[in-house]
This record gives structure tokens, sequence and C-alpha cells, in this order.
């Protein structure tokens, strides 16, 4: 009887990894699936267009060098920290190697960019998330550099943007990766402390122990749109619910109508608002006749 | 006797018999006013708090609440709290800050609570605020773990001067089960999850994220209320005199150091 189980169970398992028999065989790179409208579409289309989703207008994932080249005027840029990488803070079993095998295949130290740089002109510090390297979590490295970023643009007196986009805290680097929440927290109440701007920009995904940190205490919040953001994955509240969100479920837009985001900006838009922001937050912004 | 391993000290922390925030309250503080609501939304009943005396101190107290059958973990949705919790946690400090009481924040959450409701009244931003509002409160703030401290709902109430946890307390950045799950996509590893994470308070102390381990009678604080409720009192004491002496200035330096210093990496 125990066998006949073991059989039907070994059955389910296999019926539910090859749901559909008659699958159509696509040669890998050539179709884009947008994980919000479930539409397929040419990837030459899709990048063509700055990987947007054509039907739906989703924005997708950017690697923090394709972020900066749209964002920053040329020449600009100034990398903070470049040479900050992680370790093993509690010894967790083929951290390291996980580590050295993404910086090989992104070419990046970490899962974040920081430095100084000028929008159409307005000097700021910025920082860019790549979730290409392991979804962006938030571990030593990534917290201690957002401190730092903040720390200077106290010391420059100069406004922050960031691009958040994470997975959330770290697993590998355990309980000093949820410190990393309440160090980069600390940092923005200081600069905040200083009269400074802060802009948070929410990109894809924004989820977990970035979202309860710095990416949700922005003086201003945009967000792409369409992007994920929220606090708990998706699964896990499905899981414990057990029933099946809907599809517009901690979109930016769900955010925006619940009260949490200020304003969703088009990709092609982002770099005239951001630079509007800047020089509206600015001291001299105030005219001579008021003063 | 063996070292008690992180795994077993999880079903210790989890025996319903462990006393929660009630019994701590009533045991450790006089006079406690319970005080309701975040004045936002509503009153989240997974976190008390309100004024009491501390060895005659006026002191604010915010603390998660574990049921200790299953019609208390109804109403006190298994010390899982939604935003509007963080928010009245914020609303209490606040007023702990106007009228320079010290805060003390005692913690057993298995977490935050993940669903839609939350997800809806912004979890995420309720835990942020509290995180640079604590960071900066001028009043000394003292967070004990006295269970389960888990992840972003555990921090919410323990950016603070100093952490201390009870001897069997641990601290992670997320549940052993949500860890064995995400790492290994397989929850039955949540024993080995557990043993890895290094999630105890020795952990903690040598990863320099707790600072005191306050002891527990054999096999556990459900074993002599009393006698563990001595030694929180007896911390207390010590630690209020440390930090209210403090200037502010120095108060809240020392404690953006505190977070600032922690993280390890190469340069």
């Amino acid at each position: 009887m125990e066998d006949l189980f073991k059989i039907v169970k070994s059955r389910l398992k296999i019926d539910i990894k090859n749901p559909r028999k008659n699958k159509v065989n696509i040669p890998s790179g050539l179709l884009f699936k947008c994980p919000r409208c479930q539409t397929a579409i040419f990837n030459d289309d899709f990048e063509s267009v700055g990987r947007i989703c054509t039907n739906c207008g989703y924005h997708s994932r950017l690697t923090a060098l394709q972020r900066l080249e749209i964002t920053a005027d040329k020449g600009t840029f100034v990398e903070y920290d470049a040479n900050l990488s992680s370790v093993n803070p509690i010894n967790f079993p083929g951290y390291e190697e996980k580590v050295k095998a993404l910086m090989a295949k992104t070419g990046l130290k970490e899962a974040i960019v920081t430095g100084e740089c000028e929008i159409r002109g307005e000097r700021c510090v910025i920082g860019i998330m790549d979730s290409h390297f392991m979804m962006a979590s938030m571990g030593s490295v990534v917290g201690e550099k957002i401190t730092r970023a903040f720390e200077r643009a106290i010391e420059k007196k100069l406004p922050v943007v960031l691009f958040a986009a994470s997975g959330g805290a770290r697993m590998q680097e355990g309980i000093v990766s949820l410190m990393q929440m309440a160090k980069t927290s600390g940092a923005v109440a200081l600069h905040s402390e200083a009269g400074l701007f802060y802009c948070t920009v929410l990109t894809d995904p924004t989820t977990g122990g970035v979202t309860a940190s710095f990416a949700s205490l922005g003086d201003v919040i945009l967000a792409e749109p369409k992007v994920l953001v929220g606090f708990a994955g998706r699964r896990v509240i499905e899981g414990t619910i057990k029933q099946r969100l809907p599809d517009e479920f901690q979109s930016a837009e769900f955010l925006q109508s619940h009260g949490f985001v200020d304003m969703i900006v088009e990709r092609k838009r982002m770099r005239h608002v951001l630079y509007h922001l800047l020089k509206l937050h600015k001291r001299e912004a105030i005219p001579e006749w008021i003063k | 006797m063996d070292k008690i391993t992180a795994w077993e000290k999880l079903s210790i922390i989890r025996n319903p018999k462990r006393p929660n925030a009630y019994d701590y309250i009533a045991n450790i503080f006089e006079n406690y006013y319970e005080m309701c609501g975040d004045r936002l939304y509503s009153d989240d009943r997974a976190i008390t708090g309100g004024i009491a005396t501390f060895e005659k101190l006026p002191v604010t107290v915010i603390a998660t609440v574990r049921g200790k059958n299953i019609e208390q973990n109804k109403e006190v949705n298994f010390a899982m709290a939604h935003p509007e919790g963080y928010r009245k946690a914020l609303r209490l400090a606040k007023q702990a800050e106007k009228f320079k009481r010290p805060v003390i924040c005692l913690v057993d959450t298995p977490g935050a609570y993940c669903g839609v409701q939350a997800e809806e009244r912004g979890q995420g931003e309720a835990i942020a605020r509290n995180l640079k509002e604590f960071m900066r409160l001028k009043t000394p703030i003292i967070s004990i773990i006295t269970g389960e401290g888990g992840s972003g709902g555990a921090l919410g109430l323990a950016v603070c001067d100093e952490l201390a946890m009870l001897e069997n307390a641990v601290y992670s950045v997320i549940s052993p089960r949500g860890a064995a799950n995400i790492l290994w996509r397989d929850s039955s590893k949540e024993k080995e999850a557990a043993n890895t994470m290094k999630i105890t308070a020795e952990d903690l102390i040598k990863l320099g994220v707790a600072d005191k381990i306050i002891s527990e009678p054999l096999c556990g604080a459900h074993n002599d209320i009393n006698m563990t409720c001595d030694n929180i009192v007896e911390y207390l004491f010590e630690s209020l005199k440390r930090n209210c002496k403090k200037s502010l200035e120095n108060l809240l330096e020392s404690r953006y150091n505190k977070f600032r210093k922690i993280g390890l990496f190469s340069e």
C-alpha cells in the first residue's frame, strides 16, 4: 500500500514538473515573457524600446551600468567605494563561492553602485542597485556603501537619488544583513536632519528588508510603471492565505493607490523629472523677490 | 551538559507555557496603564504598549504579545503585528520622548505579519519609519528579546541603545523555516537552517548585535517566572542607570554608532 502511494506521489511530481507535454521548443533568448501580463514579445522589440513590455508597459530590469547611462550626464560620474566586496560574516556554507561566481558573471563587485554625478547639470549623490547580482539583496557591502553615500552627501551638502531594487536582506549574511536595515535608515535620518533632499526610485523588484528600510524613506518616492514593490513575497502571502492574488497586487500602481508612492514615472521621462525635483529642492531655488 | 543548540532553544521558546509580555509586565513593572491605537487606523493587539513605573521611574513599555492558547493567539495574531502595531509603537515612543521617559521594548515575535491587508497598509513603510525614528528618538531605548526575534518585525522594536537577550532567545533575519525554503527550497530542512544561521544569544554577542545575555532558570523561563523576572529587573536597573546618565548628544551618537559599525567586508 505504502509503495502504491509512493508511486502515485512520484507520478504526480513528474506531472507537475511537465505540465504541458506538447510544449513547443523555442530557442532561449528569442522571446521575452512579461511577468505582469504574461505576453511574449520578441526580444529585439523589447530591447529596442528600452526593456519595456510593449503590451502593458511593464518596465523591466536594467543593469546598474545601463541605468547610469540613461540617468547621469556623460562623463560626470565619479564612483565611491568601488572596491568594497563581501566576506562571509556567519561562515555560511558556499557563500564565498557564490559571490565569486557572480562577480565573474556580472563584472560587478557587489549589488550596488554608488557615486556622485550630475543630472542635467544638477549635482547629486546617486546609488543604483543591480538585481543581476544575487537579486540585489542587502548584505554588509550594500549597507555600508549606502551608509557611506549618505554620509558623504551630508558632508558635501548634496541630495541623494537612489534607484532601489532588491529581493530583501541577504540570507547568507544572517543577522548582520538585518542590521544593515537599521544602519541605512539611521544614515537617512541624519541626512534628513541636515535638511537635504532624498529621492527614491522604486524599480523592479523592490521587496523585503529594502522596502522596510531606506527605500520607503525618501522625501519623494517615485516608481517605474508596473514594477513589483512589496514587503512580503507573493509566494509567502499566497501560502498564508491559500488563494491566488490578483495580478496587479504589489505593483507600483497598487502602492500608489494605497498612498505609498508619489509618482509613477516612465523611463523616458525619469531623467527630466529627477532634474526638476533636484532643482526644486535647492536652497537657491527661492527667487530674489521673496527674500 | 552539552551546549543547547539553536534548534533546541527554538523548542524552549515556542513552549506555550513560556511567559508572555503580560507576565513580564506584571512582574517587572508597576501601575501599567495600557494605551491603545495608532490614531490612524486601528488598535493592533499583537503589540501592547503603555506607561508604567519601574522602581518608581516612569517608563514607556512596548511589547509584542504571544498568546498562550489558540483563543488568545487568534486575538493577538500569533504575535505578528500589522502596520498599525508598529505605528502604535511609534506613537508611544514619541510620547515617551516628549515626557522624557525611557522606552523599554520586549520582543517575542515570529515576524511582521505577511498578508494582503498588511501590504495594503504599508508594512514595509511602517517598519522603515520606526527604524528611522527610533534611531533619533531623544530618550533612552532598551530592547530585550525574550523569545523569538523574527526579522524586520523584531527590528521594528529593536533599534535601541542596548539590546539584551534572554538566554534561550534567538534573533534572526528570517525564520529558520523561511530560510530553509529560500535557500534550499525545502522547508523540512528547518533544523539544519536554525543551526547554520547563527541565531542564538551567544552568536549575537560575538557578532556585536546583542550587548547582554540575561540568564534563565534551567530548561527555560517558564520553569521559574519570578527568577526570570528578577534577572530582567536586575539588568534593567543597571542599564537604565547607564543610559539615563548620558547626555542626549552622546546617547544618540553612540546609538548611531552601535548600528553603524555592524557589517563585515573587505576593501
